[in-house]
């Protein structure tokens, strides 16, 4: 499913022209009220070890039973990617480490719930998805001392909340060929697992968790190059600086003659560089084998088809929908901003209203946008919104001055009119600018005979006159535009 | 760890018949009756069986902790019911061993094992909470193998247990101290957990009855888990009846175990008292015939089968291949699940801890020294067998010859109703016979193995007495949930038995 390379991946190479091939791992905390195999509240920034039990603890003689809740939202991650959903069992993966209290993890291995599938950029470009399993999630453990690793800790503290919380780690094809592409398809699963109801999407609580493998070849090649697994990765912001480090890095020791050792790399945010933890020699094995204490997940073909049925719309359908109302391409940057900050249903109010939704959709992408920034809400009422639309539309308001109403309805709320009026906006129609125009020609004699010969710079002089006339309540683009068709006429 | 073959600590002999007397001689369900009918007290039932435990236990150690005060709470709380016209349960003033690996909440549970040395679980297991709801009275937590893994109960950390028939011999094991238990009259039952033969050898060694039911008919919640997908609890009893109504009370769906079987259980007593006119038995070739199967043994097997026959079973020999492989099969997949059950006794949480300059250092002399030498030997194997380019050939292997297994008993099922075979090779052994050898401890499995592949029900029943009076137990296999007929051929085999089978102190006693 490799898609056309990216022009920005050629950054990499510093010089040389090196093509970046990138494959994520996500691991997405789901939504559910309880654990993955227990009756333990699933819940974010609680005291340390308060939602713990015999279960998550992995006491001796403790034995896991499955959430039908996580299935449930696994389930909708499939259908929103494509995927196939398959009878599937469960892994022990072993490895020893303090924060997980079994020390072996229950994952799912080469039989996953969800097998194969793709997610559309708001591109267009596809990006294959390999499968979407479900997995528990371990403690958190913090080192005291030395430098903040294990090994050299004077203590560690292990925090078992998060053991046992239930994650869908959804894995791409290594399709993805920028750093910048890298954002794009966090950022438009992130917009997927939200609109499931499965996620909140909340990198910075961790909920949202990216792993990175990345290579380069040369530009065009067939062969792919050998690959490092990034981790640590705790932002969009850091994904995009990791994965452009590690490519120019890769990129570097390939022109100096140099081989890359396929290895797991460390993201040092304070650095900003990648260094390398364990290598493919030092790589754990997992000695993964079926969880004897798990039956077979096989969820009965109504349980898929009435989880696809309730799925609800996409992001990518309602960028289609968006851009179909206000006539522009699926794939332009306007509406993918609008759906990311889900104010679609903004253009559909403005397309109800009967309102022009390219218009609608302008101000949604610019002035609200800008007002909301990554994120926050807004006061906005739908009808308010799409009789703004119609006000500047009709001319009752200019362009500043809609854009000036929309930005405090934002923040406040409310009908734009008395917005408009407490901003002291008068309705200034049509045929009023008309008549204010004629007034200031008529007022200025000579500077319109100079200007209808053809004197430009006078355009000025008249909208300055215009806009003090009308207290700058007039549309000045038709005040210039109704002087340059005078001036056609005269 | 062992102790050397020879006398017991005290040099005496095997508990005598004498000492069985009063309630330490009754069956469960007769104790269970005259307790609901309050014809007998619980405390009264439970006193003599602490007596009998003060006597013998010096010699026995068949239990790692006896828990006398919470017992006598509980058995108060049993006649309290009962004088108020309550109904206790089934099991009203029972006494019960249980098996030192099911999860006892505040009461430390140790699965004879330094490594979980004064760690108290939070929780009962399933089990345990059921015989209690049934008005069972806990006397203690009985000896086994550590981590259930061994067939003489000499791989503890508290020191072996000895056959009540014998003090210089082996119980048997794993579960030989809840074996132990109820052979020398400490209770009237027991519960124990059966991976490879554990609760069937050790019955077949001490002369008394023991079950493993179908996997998933007992909730496993609770039970500290050698090899999930082979680990089920079963009960010990002095008779059919008394396995049978112990079977009973802990069996059924328990929505905390992801394997437990739906629905409502077959009833174990159901087919009681029956007969076993027409029935189809076949004796298993591979298993009757096995190497090191010794002559008093093939002997009982054979008087077995004749007996079913004169009370008009049809009886035949079948053959069911692939249980040579068992064994072979077994001893990849139990110590490969056994190696991930294990990992989490590393000394970061609970039980005991041996320090190190860094986690690494910690991990490996908490394991080094908390583990016993054959708990080690299995964790080695089962992370050698699961290793990356192992998998296939060792684990993967092992799961079709389950495969196998299972489509042969199937096979049989299809012209028997149950199956015959012995129980242990011999009869038990002295103590330190088989410490130095592995693999010759291994073998005395072999019989029982096949069971827990197939995931089928499997009892012992004293059947006569061999080598030095000791006791024979004879294996009736049966198809998954083929529990009721199970019992109804072991009763028959018990009503069958050579005089003196009944009888828990052998020949030798006087």
């Amino acid at each position: 499913m490799s898609g056309p390379t990216d022009g920005a991946a050629r950054d990499a190479g510093r010089g040389a022209d090196w093509e970046m091939v990138i494959g994520l791992e996500v691991h997405c905390e789901l939504r559910t009220a309880t654990k993955l195999f227990c009756g333990c509240p699933n819940s974010f920034g609680d005291e340390p070890n308060v939602n713990v039990c015999p279960v998550c603890l992995g006491l001796p003689g403790s034995l896991p039973v499955l959430n039908k809740q996580a299935v449930e939202f696994a389930l909708r991650i499939g259908a929103a990617l494509h995927s196939l959903a398959q009878s599937s069992i469960f892994h022990r993966k072993n490895y020893f480490y303090p924060d997980m209290p079994k020390d072996f993890q229950i994952s799912q291995y080469d039989v996953p719930i969800n097998a194969g599938g793709w997610l559309e950029l708001p591109s267009g470009k596809r990006i294959g998805i390999v499968r979407a399993h479900i997995e528990e999630d371990t403690g958190k453990t913090t080192h005291v001392g030395g430098g903040g690793r294990i090994h050299d800790a004077g203590y560690s503290l292990v925090d078992y909340n998060r053991a046992g919380v239930p994650l869908v780690e959804i894995v791409s094809e290594p399709d993805i060929s920028s750093a910048e592409e890298a954002r794009e398809y966090v950022e438009e699963l992130r917009a997927i697992l939200v609109a499931t109801g499965a996620s909140d999407g909340k990198m910075e609580e961790g909920s949202l968790r990216v792993d990175c493998n990345v290579s380069v070849k040369p530009l065009g090649s067939e062969e792919l190059g050998t690959r490092c697994e990034i981790k640590n990765m705790n932002s969009l912001r850091s994904l995009g600086r990791a994965i452009a480090y590690e490519a120019a890095r890769q990129a570097e020791v390939l022109s100096a003659g140099g081989r890359v050792t396929q290895e797991t790399r460390h993201w040092d945010e304070a650095e900003g560089r990648t260094h390398s933890m364990r290598s493919k020699e030092e790589a754990f094995d997992y000695r993964y084998f079926p969880e004897p204490d798990l039956v077979t997940l096989a969820p009965s073909k109504e349980w898929v088809e009435s989880v696809k049925a309730n799925l609800g719309t996409m992001p990518a359908q309602l960028r289609r929908r968006v851009a179909d109302a206000a006539g522009v391409p699926a794939s332009s940057e306007a509406v993918s901003t609008v759906v990311r900050l889900g104010l679609e249903g903004l253009v559909g109010a403005a397309v109800d209203a009967k309102a022009d939704a390219g218009l609608a959709l302008r101000r949604l992408a610019n002035e609200v946008a800008g007002e909301l920034g990554d994120g926050g809400g807004h006061n906005l009422g739908r009808e308010a919104f799409a009789h703004l639309v119609l006000m500047e539309q009709r001319g009752e308001l200019t362009s500043a001055q809609a854009r000036s109403v929309l930005k405090i309805m934002v923040a406040e709320g409310g009908q734009p009119e008395e917005v408009a009026s407490r901003l002291g906006f008068k309705a200034l129609g049509a045929g009023a600018l008309e008549a204010v125009v004629e007034e200031v020609v008529a007022a200025n004699p000579r500077e319109w005979e100079r200007y209808a010969g053809g004197d430009d710079k006078l355009t000025g002089f008249f909208i300055g006159k215009i806009k003090a006339a009308t207290g700058g309540n007039a549309d000045l683009k038709a005040a210039s535009e109704l002087l340059r068709s005078r001036r056609g006429a005269s | 760890m062992s102790s050397p073959a020879g006398a017991s600590p005290t040099g005496q002999g095997p508990v005598p018949a004498a000492s069985l007397s009063g309630s330490c001689a009754m069956s469960a369900s007769d104790i269970a009756a005259g307790v609901r009918s309050g014809e007998l007290s619980a405390l009264g039932v439970l006193e003599e069986h602490l007596s009998q435990v003060e006597r013998w236990e010096p010699e026995v150690h068949a239990f790692n902790l006896v828990t006398a005060d919470a017992a006598r709470a509980r058995a108060r709380e049993v006649d309290a019911m009962v004088a108020k016209g309550k109904d206790p349960g089934p099991l009203a003033g029972v006494p019960v061993a249980l098996k030192d690996l099911l999860c006892t909440r505040g009461v430390p549970t140790t699965c004879s094992s330094r490594i979980l040395a004064g760690w108290r679980p939070p929780y009962d297991a399933t089990v345990v909470k059921k015989v209690a709801e049934a008005g069972a009275v806990a006397v203690g937590k009985a000896n086994m193998d550590e981590f259930a893994m061994g067939s003489s109960t000499e791989h503890s950390a508290t020191g072996p247990t000895r056959n009540p028939h014998d003090l210089k011999r082996v119980p048997g094991g794993s579960s030989g101290g809840s074996a132990a238990a109820v052979a020398a009259g400490f209770s009237a039952l027991a519960l124990g957990s059966d991976t490879g033969g554990s609760i069937r050898q050790p019955a077949a060694l001490c002369g008394v009855v023991g079950v493993k039911p179908t996997y998933g008919l007992v909730s496993r919640y609770g039970l500290v888990a050698f090899a999930s997908s082979l680990d089920q609890i079963g009960p010990f009893g002095r008779s059919v009846a008394d396995a049978a109504l112990a079977l009973d009370v802990i069996s059924g769906h328990d929505e905390l175990d992801s394997t437990s079987l739906p629905g409502d259980p077959p009833r174990a007593a159901s087919r009681l008292g029956r007969g076993v006119e027409g029935l189809r038995v076949g004796v298993i070739a591979e298993l009757a015939g096995a190497e090191g199967i010794s002559p008093d043994v093939a002997a009982a097997l054979d008087g077995a089968a004749q007996s079913l026959a004169a009370s008009g079973a049809k009886v035949e020999e079948i053959s069911v291949p692939s249980v040579r492989f068992g064994l072979s099969a077994y001893y990849m997949i139990a110590p490969a699940e056994a190696s991930s059950n294990l990992a989490r006794y590393d000394g970061v949480r609970y039980g005991f801890r041996s320090p190190g300059q860094d986690i690494t250092e910690m991990y490996m002399a908490t394991r080094s020294v908390g583990f016993g030498a054959e708990v080690k030997r299995r964790i080695m194997l089962g992370t050698y067998a699961l290793s990356a380019g192992y998998y296939d050939a060792y684990y993967g292997k092992a799961q079709k010859v389950r495969t196998l297994i299972i489509r042969d008993f199937d096979s049989a099922y299809s012209s028997f109703d149950v199956l015959l075979a012995p129980t242990s090779p011999t009869v038990a052994f002295e103590l330190g016979a088989k410490t130095a050898d592995p693999l010759a401890m291994y073998l005395s499995d072999v019989c029982t193995i096949p069971s827990n592949l197939a995931g089928h029900p499997a009892m012992s029943v004293p059947f006569g007495k061999g080598e030095c009076g000791l006791p024979i137990g004879v294996q009736v296999l049966a198809p998954a949930l083929g529990e009721p007929v199970m019992f109804q051929v072991a009763e028959a085999l018990e009503a069958a038995a050579p005089l003196g089978t009944g009888d828990p102190h052998g020949e030798e006693a006087k």
